[in-house]
């Protein structure tokens, strides 16, 4: 087990030195003079080249890369060229849309796509099993910033029961905030419960087939202790592995949603970070999202093997 | 034979709803596309100011944008873009994935581990933030959003491929190709890939899917299809800024995308049942 993680460990060290790189060249690539698209076309040489030193860009790449390398491992993070704040502290204060905003949309897909799964393999072949599954087929197929558009479209400009966009910081009003998150919530939840449902229902087929299954009926246990006593505990490993990924890949995916709602997260500023050419930012915040990814990827892989003891033995 | 293979045909698509749905909806999606390269009721990018924002009606059948323009045409013309963006980072993604697959296999351990970890990185990218990158690098535009899609198609063909290879390498009949004094790129070549290319195709299918919702979110971020000319995701951006005005705007173009995504998902689910029974009713 301790070689396992020690295995995993250095497999994720060995990702975020990898990553680094990628992002740190994926951005030097990038065609054009970084101090001028800064400043604007009719910016003076001086000037120029005075934000070229202060931006490091006249160093050889790996003095470039190894001044960040050491700034983020001593929690320098440098301060943005849009924004002109500590980037620390931008990150922070996006996080607080982002973390919440994905947390809520999991939630959502969890209390949506477990018991619809459950409902399906119980009602396997019958209506409701058809039902959810197309309901699933559909989840999967309906970009997500288009179900936030008709969401919006209903409850913002028809209902008028939520904001059509915007943030109203935790600070001002915890109400406000919840309910600036809820709709892009539910539309990347809903989209996530999908996939869910699909799983738990299958997993809970396969699990309902199996041996001790059919002793824990012969014993004469009621159907309910059977389904969730014994078999949906059972059938919630790989689950938890999936909502582990999802979760991951809704760091990633809020940045379309965060577009649609106009909410000051993450993604939207890793957005508008490329288009601005805030290379500082950019950097940090690619870095961070996806050593949340890896990072995440990992837990669940630790999880699992924590999880189930047949996979510990392998 | 005749008759065994006949039964078959006839056996399989009838059993298989998700492959006949998938398959019609496609065709329906590629028969638009091919029939908007020589055809649609109006010009997709002629203003009509005049006409702005009109509902449904017999002259337009979807109304029309915030210029005029007709919302079917440009629905139909916004097919091309989502069937081309697919086959062009698909094929990017197998070709890459495969050679670099194939590669890998036959190369030394570090060799493998040290591009396959590469591989990982890659993938371990959020998808979308990947090609935000890549097309901030490359500059925006249809062609380098496919590129972009394409690259991060690359690591999962290239492990299916891999994981393909490493299987079928102990069995008998690649040992007895080698035997008979095959080079080990022919023996892939000509012997391991056609025994992994169900597997590719299907994967295939699926990814084609993930292309078209990649393209639309890039192109709904401004990334992709540039202006005027149509793309079911600008269309959706354009549709989000006049909602309170005509809110049918924001209907067909997203229906397109969940249309076709549905589609080859389908297809991709029933070609997997039909090309490896094993994994029928998998998730």
């Amino acid at each position: 087990m301790a070689a396992y993680l020690g295995r995993r460990f250095i497999g994720f060290l060995a990702a975020l030195v990898l990553v680094s790189l990628l992002v740190f060249l994926a951005i030097r690539v990038v065609p054009g003079d970084t101090a001028q698209i800064i400043l604007g076309t009719d910016a003076d040489p001086s000037s120029l080249h005075a934000l070229r030193e202060r931006l490091g860009l006249n160093e050889p790449l790996y003095v470039q890369y190894g001044t960040w390398i050491k700034n983020l491992l001593t929690g320098r993070l440098g301060e943005s060229i849009r924004y002109g704040k500590p980037i620390g502290e931008l990150i922070a204060s996006r996080f607080t849309v982002t973390g919440p905003l994905a947390l809520l949309a999991i939630v959502i897909a969890l209390l949506l796509g477990i018991p619809l799964g459950i409902f399906a393999a119980t009602h396997r072949s019958r209506f409701g099993d058809y039902g959810v599954m197309a309901f699933s087929q559909f989840g999967l197929a309906v970009p997500a910033f288009w179900a936030g558009i008709l969401l919006m479209l209903l409850f913002s400009v028809k209902l008028r029961w939520f904001p059509a966009g915007g943030f109203t910081p935790w600070s001002k009003s915890v109400w406000g905030a919840l309910r600036s998150i809820f709709l892009p919530s539910l539309s990347l939840g809903v989209i996530h419960a999908a996939v869910i449902a699909r799983l738990t229902r299958s997993t809970l087929l396969e699990v309902l087939g199996e041996d001790y299954i059919r002793t824990a009926r012969g014993k004469g246990l009621v159907e309910r202790t059977v389904l969730y006593k014994h078999a949906l505990r059972n059938a919630l490993i790989p689950i938890i592995t999936l909502v582990g990924l999802q979760f991951a890949s809704l760091l990633g995916g809020t940045i379309i949603i965060e577009n649609v709602f106009y909410l000051p997260g993450l993604g939207r500023l890793a957005y508008q970070a490329i288009s601005a050419r805030d290379l500082p930012v950019v950097q940090d915040v690619v870095l961070l999202i996806t050593v949340l990814v890896v990072g995440l990827s990992v837990l669940v892989d630790v999880a699992y093997v924590l999880l189930d003891p047949r996979v510990r033995l392998e | 034979m005749t008759r065994t293979r006949h039964s078959r045909r006839a056996r399989l698509p009838r059993r298989n709803t998700s492959f006949v749905i998938g398959a019609v909806i496609v065709g329906l999606i590629a028969l638009t596309a091919c029939v908007s390269l020589c055809y649609t009721p109006y010009d997709p990018i002629k203003m009509a100011i005049e006409d702005r924002l009109q509902g449904p009606s017999t002259a337009h059948l979807l109304g029309t944008d915030q210029y005029g323009r007709d919302i079917l045409s440009r629905v139909m013309e916004g097919a091309q873009n989502s069937i081309l963006v697919g086959v062009v980072a698909v094929g990017i993604g197998m070709s890459f994935g495969v050679l670099l697959g194939l590669w890998v296999t036959f190369s030394s351990g570090w060799v493998d581990e040290a591009v396959m970890r590469t591989m990982d990185v890659i993938y371990a990218f959020p998808a979308i933030l990947n090609a935000i990158l890549l097309v901030a690098i490359l500059g925006p535009g249809i062609i380098n959003a496919m590129i972009a899609i394409g690259i991060h198609n690359v690591p999962i063909f290239a492990r299916l491929t891999r994981g393909g290879v490493l299987r079928a390498r102990e069995e008998e009949y690649v040992l007895a190709a080698y035997s008979l004094g095959r080079q080990r790129w022919a023996v892939a070549w000509r012997h391991i890939l056609p025994n992994i290319l169900s597997s590719l195709i299907v994967q295939g299918t699926i990814q084609f899917a993930a292309a078209i919702l990649a393209e639309a979110a890039l192109s709904y971020l401004g990334l992709g299809t540039q202006l005027p000319y149509p793309s079911w995701g600008r269309m959706l951006r354009e549709a989000q800024t006049f909602m309170r005005l005509a809110p049918g705007l924001a209907i067909f173009p997203g229906l397109a995308i969940a249309l076709s995504v549905l589609g080859f998902n389908l297809l991709g689910d029933g070609m997997r049942d039909l090309l490896d029974p094993k994994l029928r009713g998998a998730v």
